[in-house]
């Protein structure tokens, strides 16, 4: 492929995963947020295949598989489990309201840029131009964290998370060394089969995915 | 030898899933961390007469500093897995546990020991990362074991906090590595530890420092530094009382063990200057915000955790001074916070199963109640506040003098100050635990089998205090890595 199809395509895919992030703070109910999650996690993995195709690195093509398989497939249907007994679960109350949270979003990405400066002067390539991208997925992702009230979206802030994080590597080395990313794929899906349970276990406990009942441990 | 002591947790966690649980299964936890206890011994012993030592084609690596960590996690393993065996007891017979969960409790501690160790022998810091996400992965049900309301609020707290700090520690090893590609191209191993050490003066300022921030936030949840601290308390005080100890007592200096590699490479790459101001500035809002919330504390094991916060505070301090002196000082307090906090935690652990409450104000006159658990917690509490001859009275002192000597003086004198607040927080609520109003019920005895680690732990705390013969040749190899 050209360069300027690469870079084009490249800043496609990266924009569509920053995309998703900002979807997922509008859209209220569960199971929207997890389909936007999945399209993020596809986004995600094109990415890590064009920047394997571009550099010709079996490696990273592999691993861009095992992106969409974990990412796209096995993670969406494991928190899709879990709301699996009410469809129409939604984010009722945010603590901050649509278009504030639109408003911040697009404060947070002005902020990515910033800080990310030196790093992006350092990988003067298309793909390094874009790695502010990736940090302002992962702010996004924080965001929802600490203004959302819902389990399950607070399990799709840490996916959002740490997808961004993986974007950032993907366009900044492209990618990490192969066992440090089949380790760190592993944690993720352990973590995310672990949260399932204990969303099960809040919702058998609480009638509710509402983390706002759990007011126990307080100082 | 490194893939022996890995393999001894890893073989421990196989045998508890794989056999129907009965008492053994408990004590295999307590010979399993006592061999790994042992092995780190020789592996300490070999490496101070010699060199470095790698295996499994070099993705584990072990030095000085490695193996005073290997011997930390094995010490507190044992009192911790020893106390265990009497906690699934008291669970079933309170029909609070069935056999299969006290299995899964054996096989996930077990688990939650190989991941400390792999993190403290890993030669590549992507597989540290990977490390210590797996011991946030594998404690989440520990912390849950109990089923409660509270305690299923605090492992969801613990996991969603705890996984959040730990990728953005993730971004600032990626932006190490990014530094690293930079100056040595794809090389074999451009993440090793060594490799980048050896590098460190050529790696973009920059980058690193925006990457040490990260890094420091980012392990910095797992130490339980302020800001990313407020799942410690809830987790602390929530989980079983032998996975408390092994948390608060390893698993925060584990993730500190990180921190301290990291500031090498960061010392090298900006000097000295940025990494120490970073680290005082968590340090000192830690230890601000552990003495504030001491002070109104109700629950003792709320206490013992936020007693953890100050803890990590005074480490961080000690190693943003960085000096030699400093580094030795922060790697004794270590072993000695470890020592007094698992007892300390251990010790709660039996309060709360025969006294049935973790409020301070419901128990009361331990000492006559209960001489010999009373006694115990006294005296863990008095090596915790620092007084000889307990071994964090030596490794406070040094760190202090350690941080006049570098210019960090104010620093020191801000966390005597805190100090002396905690000092009679911790006292005031201990005197009421320990002295308060007496009541007729005649002395209680403690079992033997409580008793014997948790003394042992406390005379272990106070040896290495009076005399460090055992420890100081590693000790000054390890604090040499950090500090050259």
């Amino acid at each position: 492929m050209s360069a300027s199809t690469y870079a084009s395509v490249l800043g496609l895919t990266a924009a569509v995963v920053l995309l998703c992030a900002v979807v997922t703070l509008w859209r209220r109910t569960l199971r929207a947020i997890i389909r936007v999650l999945a399209v993020q996690g596809l986004a995600l993995a094109c990415v890590a295949m064009v920047v394997g195709l571009r550099r010709h690195d079996t490696g990273l093509i592999v691993v861009a598989v095992l992106v969409l398989a974990a990412k796209a497939i096995v993670v969406p249907m494991l928190i899709t489990r879990v709301v699996r007994h009410d469809p129409a679960s939604r984010e009722t109350q945010p603590l901050v309201n649509v278009p504030a949270s639109l408003v911040a979003a697009g404060a947070l990405t002005i902020l990515a840029f910033a800080v990310t400066r030196s790093v992006t002067a350092l990988v003067p390539t298309p793909a390094g131009r874009l790695i502010p991208l990736g940090l302002a997925a992962m702010l996004v992702g924080f965001f929802a964290l600490v203004t959302r009230r819902k389990a399950v979206s607070q399990i799709v802030g840490i996916l959002l998370v740490d997808n961004g994080v993986a974007l950032v590597a993907f366009l900044a080395t492209a990618g990490v060394p192969l066992i440090v990313e089949l380790g760190a794929s592993l944690d993720v899906l352990l973590a995310v089969v672990v949260l399932q349970v204990l969303a099960a276990r809040l919702r058998s406990l609480l009638g509710s995915f509402d983390l706002d009942r759990l007011t126990e441990l307080h100082d | 030898m490194l893939i022996v002591i890995l393999g001894i947790p890893l073989a421990g966690a196989l045998f508890s899933g794989l056999v129907p649980w009965r008492r053994g299964i408990g004590w295999l936890g307590t010979a399993s961390a006592s061999g790994v206890f042992v092995s780190g011994v020789v592996l300490a012993v070999g490496i101070v007469e010699g060199r470095p030592v790698t295996g499994l084609g070099g993705i584990l690596r072990a030095d000085a500093l490695s193996a005073f960590m290997v011997i930390v996690i094995g010490v507190i393993a044992v009192l911790a897995t020893w106390q265990g065996v009497r906690y699934l007891e008291a669970e079933i017979a309170a029909g609070r546990c069935t056999p299969r969960h006290a299995s899964l409790y054996c096989v996930l501690v077990q688990g939650f020991l190989a991941t400390m160790l792999l993190a403290v022998l890993a030669a590549n810091l992507g597989v540290l990362w990977v490390a210590v996400e797996a011991t946030t992965v594998v404690t989440t049900f520990l912390v849950g074991h109990r089923r409660t309301r509270s305690s299923l609020e605090a492992s969801w707290k613990y996991i969603v906090i705890c996984s959040v700090g730990i990728a953005m520690a993730f971004l600032g090893t990626v932006l190490v590595y990014l530094a690293a590609l930079h100056v040595v191209g794809h090389g074999p191993h451009p993440l090793d530890w060594t490799s980048l050490v050896t590098q460190s003066h050529r790696l973009d300022p920059g980058v690193m420092r925006l990457a040490f921030a990260l890094l420091v936030l980012g392990y910095g949840t797992k130490v339980g530094l302020v800001p990313m601290h407020s799942w410690l308390p809830d987790a602390h005080s929530q989980a079983p009382a032998p996975v408390s100890a092994l948390m608060s007592g390893v698993l925060l200096t584990v993730a500190f063990y990180a921190i301290l590699r990291f500031k090498v490479i960061a010392d090298g790459a900006l000097g000295a200057a940025f990494p120490r101001s970073l680290l005082v500035i968590v340090s000192l809002l830690s230890l601000a915000v552990a003495a504030s919330l001491l002070l109104t504390q109700r629950d003792y094991k709320r206490m013992l955790a936020y007693h953890s916060v100050e803890h990590m505070g005074l480490i961080a301090l000690g190693a943003a001074a960085g000096s030699p002196l400093a580094i030795g000082a922060v790697l004794l307090h270590v072993l000695g916070h470890g020592l007094a906090k698992g007892v300390l935690f251990l010790a709660s652990g039996e309060i709360l199963l025969t006294e049935g409450t973790s409020e301070i104000e419901h128990v009361p006159a331990l000492l006559s109640r209960r001489p010999v658990l009373g006694g115990i917690f006294a005296f863990g509490l008095v090596a915790l506040l620092g007084f000889p001859p307990f071994s964090l009275f030596v490794s406070e002192l040094n760190m202090l003098r350690a941080e006049f000597e570098v210019g960090l003086g104010w620093a020191a004198a801000v966390s005597l100050v805190c100090m002396a607040v905690i000092f009679g927080a911790v006292m005031s609520h201990g005197r009421h635990m320990l002295l308060g109003p007496k009541g007729t019920a005649t002395p209680a005895m403690t079992p033997a089998v409580v008793a014997v680690p948790l003394i042992g732990g406390l005379v272990g705390c106070a040896f290495i205090g009076i005399s460090a013969w055992p420890l100081q040749s590693l000790l000054h190899a390890a604090a040499r890595i950090v500090a050259p």
